[in-house]
């Protein structure tokens, strides 16, 4: 189980709990805004971009290639950003704080 | 806009209206928004039902656009198993399938579409012909196939919706052969070197494509036999219909909107009646980047035009003016495309070293880069999304060279 808490662009707070599944299953259910996840979660939108608050990058686990490679080319991204459907929910994450990132749009 | 004592009604549940509905009450639409559609369940994406909703590894409730309390907090009259009849646009209103009739002051058509029945002899009455759209639809087929004595199914129409369940019902343990009329798949949408690899693909994994396959007969029950205008026939427990769409279009007849192949609607998504906007897979637009009408069946399109057409309606004069992109997944394999490479001359093939296939397809007309279909690339599929946007002149032969490092300057052109 996690609480995990998301920043909106306008800037609002919303904590929210999970048990499994994606942190942008757990977003999208919760109606947090801006957290569109239009592919489901198969990493192929980067519409559900966070930023990791607080330094705890490292707590969000692995990123695969096209994770890094969707987020390498985005103007909005930097060294903080995660694509929050690769992110699983777990004990491991539990206080977490994201940002939800601008928009990126072609 | 003085908006607390007026309706806005959007007839259409899925991506389109529902990102529309919600996205009028983050643009201050303050009155009621009555959201209808046939489909009795709570709006879902549809892209997992020829996916991992298909196999069984997810399950659609994971994928519905909105749980249930949102609608409620923001106060959006949701109207499941409820078809709109009819459309008055003089007098301003609808009829409901329940007779009652509702009055607007905004409507907004999010109708998209439904599945292609070819003229096919004995499809009508065929027992075990499905098709693939709604929920329903998928549950229905996977419950066919579970029930069926062979597991062997004829897949019609080798587009991205029959190579996709194609792969999904392999991975059930299904006996799969897809049936393409044209000379190769994906024929409408990509090169034939795509084509190409997705048939290989397919080979490998052991689906069974036949191409110049023209399917004119279906008959037997329970056992079916598909038969092609060659002389070829394929036995099938289940027949999965997968060529194409109709768009919905028959309110929009009603009102008069003008049309071609989908109802016209303008940078804002208004339609020639005033009040009455359109959006999604039912509309056809003009894109300003690659200036040319466009209908485009998108997730990304459906819920971009939901957005813009909130704001138009709530006084705004926004212009939809994106590259489109899409995505698929087939086994293993990611493919992402952005841009339209419609009216291409010319494609350079990017393969990428390493043990995965890796490779990117470059569509240009002249020096212009139209369009990138990348496959397990996102790298290729975000640069060429770059580059067609900013109008940057690619290299061709250094892009063709994989011993060059893929990164932007090893490939614009000195
Ligand atoms: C199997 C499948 C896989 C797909 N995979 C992908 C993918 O990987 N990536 C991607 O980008 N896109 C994919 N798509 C396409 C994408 O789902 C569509 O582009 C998108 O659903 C279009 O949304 P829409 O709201 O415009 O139309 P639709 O989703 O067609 O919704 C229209 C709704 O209107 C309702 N309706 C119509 N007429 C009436 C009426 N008179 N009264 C009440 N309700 C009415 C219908 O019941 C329907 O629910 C896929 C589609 C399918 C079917
Ligand atoms: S939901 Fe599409 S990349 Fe995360």
């Amino acid at each position: 189980m996690a609480k995990i808490t998301f920043i909106t662009r306008d800037n609002q707070t919303i904590t929210v709990e999970g048990e499994s599944g994606s942190v942008m299953a757990l977003a999208r259910q919760n109606g947090v805004k801006g957290i569109e996840g239009e592919c489901g979660g198969v990493c192929s939108c980067a519409t559900c971009h966070v930023h990791v608050q607080n330094g705890e990058f490292s707590r969000t686990g692995q990123q695969g290639t096209i994770e890094k490679d969707l987020l390498e080319l985005n103007d909005h991204a930097d060294e903080t950003s995660r694509l929050c459907c690769q992110i699983r929910i777990s004990d491991e994450i539990d206080g977490l704080v994201l940002r939800v990132a601008e928009k990126n749009s072609f | 806009m003085e908006t607390e004592n007026r309706t806005c009604i959007i007839i259409g549940a899925s991506q389109a209206g529902v990102s529309c509905a919600f996205a009028l009450r983050e643009e201050g639409w303050a009155g009621r928004i009555l959201l209808y559609d046939t489909d009795p369940k709570l709006p879902y994406y549809r892209p997992p039902l020829s996916k991992t909703a298909l196999t069984g590894e997810e399950l659609m409730y994971n994928h519905i656009l909105k749980p249930l309390e949102l609608y409620r907090k923001e106060n959006i009259q949701l109207g499941l198993g409820i078809k709109v009849v009819a459309l008055d646009a003089l007098n301003k209103e609808v009829i409901l399938s329940d007779h009652t009739q509702v009055n607007y002051d905004r409507l907004v058509l999010a109708t998209g579409a439904r599945p292609f029945i070819p003229n096919i002899e004995g499809i009508q009455t065929a027992a075990q012909v499905f098709v693939l759209r709604t929920q329903q639809d998928a549950e229905a087929i996977r419950h066919a196939l579970e029930k069926s004595m062979d597991k062997e199914v004829v897949i019609i129409g080798g587009g991205y919706i029959g190579l996709e369940t194609a792969a999904s019902i392999k991975k059930l343990g299904g006996k799969v052969t897809v049936l393409e009329r044209e000379k190769r798949v994906l024929e409408r949408v990509t090169a034939p070197e795509m084509s190409e690899f997705f048939m290989a693909l397919h080979a490998e994994q052991g689906v069974h494509i036949e191409v110049n396959k023209n399917v004119v007969a279906i008959h037997g029950n329970p056992k079916q036999m598909v038969v092609c205008d060659d002389g070829s026939a394929y036995r099938a427990d289940l027949v999965i219909v997968g060529v194409g769409v109709l768009v919905n279009t028959e309110l929009a007849e009603q009102a008069k909107l003008n049309m071609d192949r989908g109802i016209l609607v303008d940078a804002s998504m208004r339609t020639n009646q005033e009040h009455i906007y359109a959006i999604g897979d039912c509309t056809r637009h003009h894109n300003p980047f690659y200036d040319r009408f466009v209908r485009i069946e998108s997730v990304q399109n459906a819920t971009d035009q939901g957005k813009i057409a909130a704001a138009a309606i709530c006084g705004k004069n926004p212009t939809y003016d994106v590259l489109p992109w899409f995505w698929s997944d087939q086994y293993d394999v990611k493919l992402q495309m952005v841009g339209l490479s419609e009216g291409y001359n010319q494609v350079v093939v990017r393969k990428e070293t390493g043990d995965t296939p890796s490779f990117s397809i470059w569509y240009f007309d002249q020096d212009q880069l139209l369009a990138v279909d990348a496959v397990n690339h996102a790298k290729a599929y975000m640069l060429g999304a770059k580059f067609i946007r900013q109008k940057t002149r690619v290299d061709k032969t250094k892009l063709a060279d994989n011993g060059l490092e893929f990164k932007p300057a090893n490939l614009v052109m000195a």
